[in-house]
């Protein structure tokens, strides 16, 4: 058995077994891990050894009796985001602070039955609002990876921070993480790992704090292609709970991953090179262009005129759904409650105390883009643009079978360095990842190379709706070419 | 038809001159069905509070709703039996507004896309006069839990097993034109919803109430807007939330119109508000005014899938859907003899007419039995407070009781005797008649015999009937007298005729 820490999922999932190691041992090092590591991470919401430590053993008890499962006995990391039953699940919020649901998400339930044990919850930015992981009620989560000769303490990328940090750094073999305009991908590049946003609807919502229902999709985090595909594909399937879960079968995307790419058409997206991108940027893109030339892919120039117009139409959705869907903390049946004169004074009180300042931006500019006299020029306005942005990604996949831009516009930058400036400017980071989200097509981050200052930077692979298949041969082919092993020197 | 039928021209005198009143309404009725519209969980009702929640009613994080299917076939079976359009395609909107009893913060409902649009009912008035009201729309939500603001001074309890039950909203058009007919319309929604077994109609449970919108205008006004469709005919209305009774809504109706007529005369205008009637002093109050009016946020639940029904859905429901009260009281009139009166009567029940085609399904007469159903049994129903469903005579009995009548085995008096024997002692109406020897005597002998003895007995009197053959009843109940009731008096007359010679 190779180094614990190093490990592939599927490695690990090899030793296991073969009885290299057994759950419990393996689970109780990440635990251990874990706990080394929060004091200067911060990534993880909840850390329950008693908890991990009873899933293992039943993950061993279940493998003794020949019951093993797809993912027997592999710890993962949790985002904050899906219910555990019994584990205080918050959002990475303090209006759910102390909320232990008594429902099991139907992906992380999923993982479950196919033997998977959980490590840890991971912190995440409030409600997934944000791209840096710095709005978290517990605070900033810091990134394993730090730029050469710097100790400048770097964000992970957002939503889903604390699931990167934690993989990046070692602990788990695969984690799990929620992409509502690039929460997943963003940070997968920022950390070096591979992020996977699936077809909406694959990965059933059920169980899983809303933040923009028709834009949030679970999906998953490794540290290689194959690890995120068989991750993925356990956690999809047809959820009759969820009534937007795709109801068709789960294709092999692990099989997938052994493709050739040969005679593949490969999308190069004219409005994705922007006006003040860094030259890093551009340079690994087109080695990625390369990369799949070389394998025998044919490279075509194609446009997405809608692309513009991606980002405000999705701070208008994104913010309108998540002022309704977060109404229920209303301090009335769980979560916290701070008590005022009367009724109203209680829901403000409550409300003021338990939300913080991203979300209640959020919320605010959700519930003024719904109001009367607005909704049209903003609300109606916006889904017109999501159709468009639809129909371009459909006029594309006509010409080709992928699509490879950049995943982010930049390598990961200092905690505080945008969080207390301009919102427009945090907003930009999910540029490339968002028009996917409107689209609810599938799309990955695969790490492929590093920036001048040693930071990965990752490519993303976009496919056509319920086509993951295609979307992890080309990434995975990407991997292959890139040979990215680059790892953060521990320094925590 | 007439719709404004000038006998039924409801105008209130006012010191300006007369009014008349243009009334619309929203009927919310509960869907039939065991489960609620988004959730699992039962929508039994008189349940401990809070035990019939799902973590879906409750609005747990993360918990998605899952449209209950059954809610939407109920929903277009009413459709099609408001004679409305169905729409094919339908979609569920968000309703946003905070509440402690609204778990979710928002009300699921059919703002933009109803899933059921324009039809119209026929109904009737207590003098048996008919009226058309259109219907706007019909789409399917759900409804809120309950606010219990008595039991404690200062604390509000939440009580959240009806949070989520699917309500119907059916929407009239403002061709409601007095307390009478609003109450009329009510009764003949419901009956219809009771037909299609689509609403239990209960207002006591509530299963069913209204909103009741509420205008004044000059004679000749309403007539001006049915020929535009232009509102500015009509005066402004105020809105009456939630009236849960037919007396009420009759109540809160001519308080209101009256109300309205005095600010109007008194110089002033009628603001446009949402009222509740307060059902103890028989008066409306403002709850808010239009500028006070909620901001709802309407915009498409992103959890749900619009709705998109096959044809072959519709057309399943419709050609199952039973006869409706309208056509029932035709076939009655037409097929069966009934009178109108007869027929209205009993179709406006359904259970009394389920009753009552148990009985025509023994093979029993029509007519008698809508007569023996209507008279002998609903009285003696009323007299002693029990409905239909808890008759101690069975339809079996009653058909029994009439089949007896018409082959001439009982009279209609012994029928009574009878009936009185089923009602409280039960049994057989024709094991009743057998053992107590209560069968006619139809004997045309034994009764010559009487009539014989009679006539000897009684030579003036059968003089008197040969000058004033009136006079003939005294010897029919002479003859009825000797046999215990028991002859026919069919036969007794043709034989005193006979004898007489009348």
């Amino acid at each position: 058995m190779s180094d614990m820490f190093s490990m592939s999922l599927l490695e690990a999932r090899d030793a296991l077994a073969k009885g290299d190691a057994s759950s419990a041992e393996l689970t109780a090092a990440h635990v251990k891990a874990a706990e080394d590591a929060q004091g200067a991470l911060n990534c993880f919401t909840v850390i329950d050894p008693d908890h991990a430590l009873s899933m293992a053993k039943a993950s061993d008890a279940r493998r003794a009796k020949g019951e093993a499962g797809v993912l027997e006995g592999v710890p993962l990391v949790i985002k904050d985001l899906f219910a555990v039953k019994g584990v205080e699940t918050t959002a990475s919020s303090n209006i759910l602070k102390g909320f232990k649901p008594e429902y099991e998400s139907s992906v992380t339930q999923n993982l479950w039955n196919e033997g998977a044990v959980m490590v840890a919850k991971s912190s995440m930015d409030e409600f997934a609002m944000g791209s840096s992981n710095e709005t978290a009620a517990t605070g900033p989560v810091v990134n394993p990876w730090r730029a050469k000769g710097s100790t400048e303490k770097l964000v992970p990328g957002g939503s889903s921070g604390g699931s990167v940090a934690a993989l990046s750094a070692g602990i788990g073999y695969g984690a799990t993480g929620t992409d509502t305009g690039g929460s997943i991908r963003q940070p997968a590049a920022f950390t070096g790992l591979v992020g996977v946003k699936p077809t909406y609807g694959r990965c059933s919502r059920w169980g899983v704090v809303a933040f923009a229902s028709s834009l949030d999709h679970p999906g998953a985090f490794g540290k290689t292609v194959r690890d995120s595909a068989l991750l993925t594909q356990t956690m999809s399937g047809h959820d009759p709970k969820d009534s937007t879960s795709y109801p068709g079968a789960v294709p092999d995307m692990l099989g997938a991953c052994d493709k050739p790419v040969k005679g593949l058409r490969i999308g190069v997206p004219r409005e994705y090179r922007m006006d003040g991108m860094p030259g890093e940027i551009d340079t690994l893109w087109s080695k990625g262009v390369d990369w799949l030339k070389a394998q025998g892919c044919e490279i075509v120039d194609i446009s997405l005129p809608m692309t513009k117009y991606a980002l405000p139409a999705y701070y208008i959705i994104a913010p309108a759904e998540a002022s309704s869907n977060l109404a229920r903390y209303d301090g009335m049946r769980y979560g916290l409650r701070v008590d005022g004169e009367d009724l109203i004074d209680t829901y403000e009180k409550t409300r003021a105390a338990g939300f913080g300042t991203e979300v209640q931006r959020r919320i605010l500019i959700g519930t003024y883009v719904l109001s009367a006299g607005y909704y049209d020029a903003y609300y109606v306005k916006a889904l017109k643009v999501r159709r468009r942005i639809y129909e371009d990604f459909q006029a594309a996949f006509e010409k080709v079978d992928a699509i490879l831009t950049p995943t982010t516009p930049s390598a990961a930058f200092g905690i505080g360095s945008k969080s207390k400036a301009d919102p427009i400017e945090m907003y930009l980071n999910d540029i490339f990842t968002v028009t996917a989200n409107i689209a609810g097509i599938p799309a990955i981050s695969v790490p492929a190379g590093l920036d001048g200052q040693g930071l990965p930077l990752g490519l993303q692979v976009i496919t056509p709706a319920l086509d993951e298949e295609t979307m992890f041969s080309v990434a995975a082919a990407i991997e292959d070419a890139a040979g990215f092993t680059a790892k953060p020197e521990r320094w925590w | 038809m007439p719709l404004d039928d000038a006998t039924h021209r409801y105008t209130l005198p006012g010191a300006t001159g007369d009014w008349e009143i243009v009334v619309g309404l929203e009927v919310h009725a509960q869907v039939q069905s065991n489960a609620k519209l988004f959730s699992g969980a039962s929508t039994e009702f008189g349940a401990s509070p809070n035990t019939h929640v799902s973590l879906v009613d409750a609005a747990m994080p993360g918990m998605l709703p899952v449209i209950n299917r059954h809610c939407v076939e109920q929903a277009v079976k009413t459709g099609l039996g408001l004679n409305a359009r169905i729409n094919r395609f339908s979609r569920f909107d968000r309703k946003n507004y905070f509440y402690p009893d609204l778990p979710q913060g928002y009300q699921i409902s059919q703002f933009q896309f109803p899933i059921v649009g324009e039809g119209e009912i026929v109904c009737e008035r207590d003098d048996g006069s008919r009226f058309t009201v259109g219907i706007e729309r019909l789409h399917l939500e759900q409804d809120a839990g309950k606010s219990i603001h008595d039991l404690d001074p200062d604390a509000t309890y939440v009580d959240l097993n009806r949070s989520g039950v699917a309500l119907m909203e059916i929407v009239s058009r403002p061709h409601v034109r007095s307390p009478i007919e609003a109450a009329a319309y009510v009764r003949t929604l419901r009956t219809i919803l009771r037909y299609l077994d689509t609403c239990g109609g209960d207002m006591e449970k509530g299963q069913m109430r209204a909103d009741v919108n509420v205008s004044v205008c000059r004679p000749g006004q309403y007539e001006k807007f049915r020929e535009t469709g232009d509102f500015s005919h009509l005066g402004t209305r105020c809105e009456i939330k939630n009236v849960n009774s037919l007396r009420f809504i009759m109540q809160a109706i001519e308080y209101e119109a009256r109300r309205q007529i005095d600010i109007i005369e008194e110089g002033g205008k009628i603001e446009q508000q949402t009222r509740l009637f307060d059902a103890n002093t028989g008066v409306t109050r403002a709850m808010r005014s239009k500028e006070e009016a909620h901001d709802y946020r309407y915009f498409p639940d992103p959890d749900l899938l619009p709705l998109e029904l096959e044809e072959s859905f519709v057309e399943t429901i419709r050609v199952n859907l039973p006869e409706l009260p309208e056509a029932k009281r035709k076939r009655f009139v037409e097929v069966l003899g009934l009178s109108e009166y007869d027929a209205s009567v009993l179709v406006a029940d359904k259970d009394r007419a389920d009753y009552f085609e148990a009985v025509i399904a023994k093979g029993a007469d029509g007519k008698l039995s809508a007569n023996w159903v209507n008279n002998e049994l609903f009285g003696r129903l009323n007299k002693e407070g029990l409905g239909i469903t808890d008759s101690p005579a069975s339809p079996e009995q009653i058909a029994g009781l009439v089949g007896l009548i018409t082959s001439n085995v009982i009279s209609g008096k012994i029928a009574k005797e009878v009936f009185e024997i089923v009602w409280t002692e039960g049994g057989d109406p024709e094991q009743i008649v057998e053992s107590r020897g209560m069968k006619q005597v139809t004997d045309t002998g034994a009764i010559e015999k009487v009539v014989d003895e009679l006539i000897a007995a009684n030579p003036d009197q059968a003089e008197k009937v040969k000058v004033k053959p009136q006079t003939l009843g005294w010897f029919v109940g002479q003859v009825m007298k000797a046999t215990g009731g028991k002859a026919n008096p069919q036969a007794v007359n043709e034989i005193l005729k006979k004898k007489l010679g009348v």
